[in-house]
C-alpha cells in the first residue's frame, strides 16, 4: 500500500511539474507577441524554441516518456511520429518560404 | 445591437431559391420521415435502441457504418448525375441548375464521397473483420468506437440538413480561402461544411487510435505481425495516417472557422494572414487521406485474390513493406496537388519525383496480385470481378497520376477535367471497387446469408463500363481545356463528349439499382442462402472460423495461431472445429447510450455554431464536457456472460457445422 500512495504521489508531482512548465512555456510566447517588444527574429525564435521545450515537457511529464527506460515499442512509436513531424513541419516550412521568397522578396 | 435568439436563422433558410433545390430539400425530409413512420409502424423503436444503437459490439458497429456510407453514396450519386445532366444540356444555355445551385452540388458531392461515403465504408469493414481476423473478441475501447460512429452520423446529419435548412458550401470539397472566408462567402455553407468535417474528423482520429490499440494489443497467442492477414496490415497503416493526418485538417478548418466567425486573419491577406498557408495544410492532411481510402481496399483485393484463386497470397511480405512504404511515402508528396501555387522548380522537383516513387510499391503489389492469380484455381465470384476490374482500370489511373506528377505536365492540364478523371479513375475502381468486393465477400459473415451473384455481377458490369463511359472522355476533355466545375459553356466540340460522360452516369445508375435488387433478392432468398458453417468461400483467415453471424464474442476459446493463413492451417490439421474440454465466463462490454447522446449534441453544437445561435452552442459544448465526465465516472461498462451460455450457444453452433457439412 505504501508503495502504491508513494507512486501515487510521484505521479501527481510529475503532472504538476508539468503543468507548471507547460504554463510557462505557454506564457512566455503570448507575452512576447502581445508585447512585442523583441524584434520579428529573434521573437519567432524564441517562440519556436518554446514550443518545442514544451513538446519536451508533454512526453516527459504527461506522456511519462524516458529515453532510458522506454519500452522499445514506445521509443519506435515516438521515433516515427518525430521523423513525420520532421517531414510535415520542416517540408512546409521549406515550402512557405519559399513561396514567400518569390512573392514579396 | 439587435440579439437574435435563434441567431441568423429566419424563414429566408428554406430552399425556394430554386425549384430543384426545393425538390431536393422534399426528398431529403419525406425520406426521413419515412425511416420514422417505418419504424414506428413496425413498432421496432426499442429493439433499434437496444439491439443497435446502443450497442458497443464492434460488428453492429461496423453494420451501422456501412449503411451511413450506402445512404450517403446514394445521395452523393444523386449530386454526380445532377452534374453530369447539367454539363450535358448547358451550351450556349444555362442548363436546369442556377450556378449557385450547381456549386453546391459539386462541393456536396466531393464532401460526401470523401467524408461520409468512402470514410464510414471502410471504418465499418475494418470494424466488423479485423477483430476476427486478429482472434479478438472486440476493439480495445468499445465506447469509444461508438464514439466515433456518433460523431460521423452527426457531421452526415449536418450535410443532410443543409439540404433543406440553409445552403451547402459553394467553395468546393476543399474550401479554399479567400473565396471561403467570410468577405466573399458571408452566408451559412462553408460553415455547414466546415462542421460537418470536424465532427467526422474528430470521430475518423478516434478510430484511428481504437484500430492502432486493437491491432497491436488484441492478437489471439500466435498471431505474430508478420502472420496477420494483409487486410489488418493495410487497416494498421491505414489507422496510422488518420491519427497523423487527420490532425492537420482539424487545425486547417479550425483555423478557417475562427477567420470566419471571430474575424482573425489566419488566411486573409489583411494584417499578414496568408492563404496559401491554408491550402498547404489542407493537403498535409489531403494526401494521406487518399491512401487512408485505398490502403483498406489494397487489403481487401488481397484477402479476395488469395481466396478466390484457392491459393496463397504471392509475396505476402513484399506486400507487408510496400503496405508500409506507401504510407511513409504519402506523407512526402502532398505539395503535388499545388505544383502551380508558385513554388519554386526545385521544390516542384522534389515533390514530383517523390510522387513517382509511390508508383513503385504500388506496381509491387499489382504483380503480387497477378501472381497470386498465377496457376490458381480461380472462381469468379462478384468480389473477384470487383478485383480484376481495379487492376485493369487503376493501372490506367496509376499513368495518368504518374503524368500528373510531371510539374510541366501538370501546368497545362491542372484545375482541367483531365485531373477530375484522374483521382476518379483512382478511388472508383482504388477504392470503391474494393469496399464492395468486401461487401460482398462478408455479407455473409455479418448476416448469415450469401449475397446472389447474379445481380451482383451484373452491378459490377455496370459499373465498370459506366465508369469507362463518364470518365475516359473527361481525360479527352481536360486535353481540350475545360475547366473543372464548369456550370456552362459555349464551346460546341465539347457536347458530344459530356454527353457519353451524361451516359456512363446512367450506366452506373443501373449499376446502383442492381445493388439494391441484389439486397433485396438476396434478403428475400436468405432461406436458401444461409451460411450455416460461418465459411462459405472456403476462407483461409481467421475471420472465417467464427459462425455467421458470429456469437457476441466471436471466439469461444481463443484460437492459437500458427500460420500465416491461419484458419486454412486449422482446417488442414482437423483441429479447426475442435470441442473444447470447457468453457469459460466472458466479459462483454454493456450498451451505453452516451455514443447516441455525444453525438446528438455534436450535431446542435454544429448546428448552433452554423447559425451563430451562441447560447445553444455554449449549452450543448457544457453537456457534452458533463456527459464525458459523466460517462467516465461508470465503473461497471462490462458484463459476465456465464459459461453455462456460452456452451449453450457454442452447442448449437456445433449442431449447424453439422448440418452445413463442415464436421
Amino acid at each position: 500500500m505504501e508503495n502504491a500512495e508513494a507512486a501515487a504521489g510521484r505521479k501527481l508531482k510529475s503532472y504538476l511539474t508539468g503543468y507548471g512548465l507547460a504554463l510557462v512555456l505557454t506564457a512566455i510566447p503570448f507575452g512576447i507577441a502581445a508585447s512585442g517588444f523583441l524584434p520579428r527574429g529573434t521573437a519567432l525564435f524564441v517562440i519556436g524554441t518554446a514550443a518545442l521545450i514544451q513538446v519536451l515537457v508533454h512526453l516527459r511529464y504527461f506522456l511519462q516518456l524516458r529515453l532510458r527506460s522506454a519500452s522499445p515499442e514506445r521509443l519506435l512509436a515516438t521515433a516515427f511520429a518525430a521523423v513525420l513531424i520532421v517531414i510535415m513541419i520542416g517540408g512546409s516550412l521549406w515550402i512557405m518560404f519559399n513561396l514567400h521568397y518569390r512573392m514579396w522578396v | 445591437m439587435e440579439m437574435r435568439i435563434l441567431g441568423r436563422l429566419t424563414a429566408d433558410a428554406l430552399p425556394f431559391y430554386s425549384w430543384v433545390a426545393v425538390g431536393g430539400a422534399v426528398v431529403t425530409v419525406l425520406g426521413f420521415l419515412t425511416v420514422v413512420g417505418v419504424i414506428t409502424w413496425l413498432g421496432k423503436w426499442r429493439y433499434l435502441w437496444n439491439e443497435w444503437l446502443t450497442s458497443l459490439d464492434h460488428k453492429r458497429i461496423g453494420i451501422m457504418y456501412v449503411v451511413v456510407a450506402l445512404v450517403m453514396l446514394l445521395r452523393g450519386f444523386v449530386d454526380a448525375i445532377m452534374m453530369r445532366a447539367q454539363q450535358a444540356f448547358a451550351l450556349n444555355s444555362d442548363g436546369y441548375l442556377p450556378p449557385e445551385h450547381f456549386d453546391q452540388i459539386f462541393s456536396s458531392h466531393g464532401t460526401i464521397m470523401i467524408f461520409f461515403m468512402a470514410m464510414p465504408f471502410l471504418t465499418g469493414l475494418i470494424n466488423i473483420i479485423v477483430p476476427q481476423q486478429i482472434g479478438a473478441r472486440d476493439v480495445a475501447f468499445p465506447f469509444m468506437n461508438s464514439v466515433s460512429l456518433w460523431l460521423t452520423a452527426a457531421g452526415a446529419s449536418l450535410v443532410l440538413v443543409s439540404l433543406v435548412i440553409g445552403r451547402f458550401s459553394t467553395a468546393g470539397w476543399s474550401g479554399y480561402p479567400p473565396y471561403s472566408g467570410a468577405e466573399y462567402n458571408p452566408g451559412v455553407g462553408v460553415d455547414y461544411w466546415i462542421w460537418a468535417i470536424q465532427a467526422s474528423g474528430i470521430g475518423t482520429t478516434l478510430s484511428g487510435i481504437n484500430f492502432i490499440v486493437t491491432i497491436l494489443k488484441r492478437r489471439a497467442p500466435g498471431m505474430r505481425l508478420m502472420r496477420m492477414p494483409l487486410f489488418c496490415w493495410t487497416a494498421l497503416a491505414s489507422s496510422i495516417l488518420m491519427i497523423f493526418a487527420f490532425p492537420a485538417l482539424t487545425v486547417a478548418t479550425a483555423t478557417l472557422a475562427l477567420d470566419r466567425i471571430f474575424g482573425m486573419h489566419f488566411f486573409t491577406n489583411a494584417e499578414g494572414g496568408n492563404m496559401m498557408n491554408y491550402t498547404n495544410l489542407f493537403w498535409i492532411w489531403g494526401h494521406p487521406e487518399v491512401y487512408i481510402l485505398i490502403l483498406p481496399a489494397f487489403g481487401i483485393y488481397s484477402e479476395v485474390v488469395a481466396n478466390f484463386s484457392a491459393k496463397r497470397l504471392f509475396g505476402y511480405t513484399s506486400l507487408v513493406y510496400a503496405t508500409m512504404t506507401i504510407a511513409l511515402l504519402s506523407f512526402t508528396v502532398w505539395l503535388h496537388h499545388f505544383f502551380t501555387m508558385g513554388a519554386s522548380a526545385n521544390v516542384n522537383a522534389f515533390f514530383g519525383i517523390a510522387t513517382m516513387v509511390i508508383a513503385v510499391p504500388t506496381g509491387v503489389k499489382v504483380f503480387d496480385w497477378l501472381m497470386t492469380m498465377f496457376r490458381g484455381r480461380i472462381t469468379f465470384h462478384p468480389s473477384m470481378l470487383w478485383t480484376l476490374g481495379f487492376i485493369v482500370t487503376f493501372v490506367i489511373g496509376g499513368m495518368t497520376g504518374v503524368l500528373l506528377a510531371l510539374p510541366p505536365v501538370n501546368y497545362l492540364v491542372h484545375n482541367s477535367t483531365f485531373l477530375v478523371a484522374h483521382f476518379h479513375n483512382m478511388l472508383i475502381p482504388g477504392a470503391l471497387f474494393g469496399y464492395f468486393a468486401g461487401y460482398m465477400y462478408w455479407f455473409p459473415k455479418a448476416f448469415g446469408f450469401t449475397l446472389e451473384a447474379r445481380w451482383g455481377k451484373r452491378a459490377f458490369w455496370c459499373w465498370i463500363i459506366g465508369f469507362y463511359l463518364a470518365f475516359m472522355p473527361l481525360y479527352v476533355l481536360g486535353f481540350m481545356g475545360m475547366a473543372r466545375r464548369t456550370e456552362h459553356y459555349d464551346i460546341a466540340a465539347w457536347q458530344p463528349l459530356l454527353i457519353v460522360a451524361a451516359l456512363g452516369a446512367l450506366v452506373v445508375l443501373a449499376g446502383i439499382t442492381s445493388l439494391v435488387i441484389q439486397l433485396i433478392t438476396s434478403i428475400r432468398n436468405r432461406d436458401n442462402a444461409r451460411d450455416l458453417t460461418g465459411d462459405p468461400w472456403d476462407g483461409r483467415t481467421l475471420e472465417w472460423l467464427t459462425a455467421s453471424p458470429p456469437a457476441p464474442y466471436n471466439f469461444a476459446i481463443l484460437p492459437q495461431v500458427w500460420d500465416i493463413d491461419a484458419f486454412h492451417d486449422m482446417k488442414r490439421r482437423s483441429v479447426a472445429y475442435a470441442r473444447p474440454e470447457r468453457y469459460e465466463d466472458i466479459l462483454l462490454p454493456k450498451n451505453s447510450g452516451a455514443g447516441v447522446v455525444l453525438g446528438g449534441l455534436a450535431f446542435t453544437f454544429g448546428f448552433a455554431v452554423v447559425w451563430h445561435i451562441w447560447w445553444a452552442a455554449i449549452a450543448a459544448l457544457i453537456a457534452i464536457l458533463g456527459t464525458a465526465v459523466a460517462r467516465s465516472f461508470r465503473d461497471r461498462t462490462e458484463f459476465r456472460l456465464p459459461a453455462g451460455e456460452v456452451k449453450e450457444i457454442e452447442d448449437r453452433r456445433l449442431r449447424d457445422l453439422a448440418k452445413g457439412g463442415a464436421i
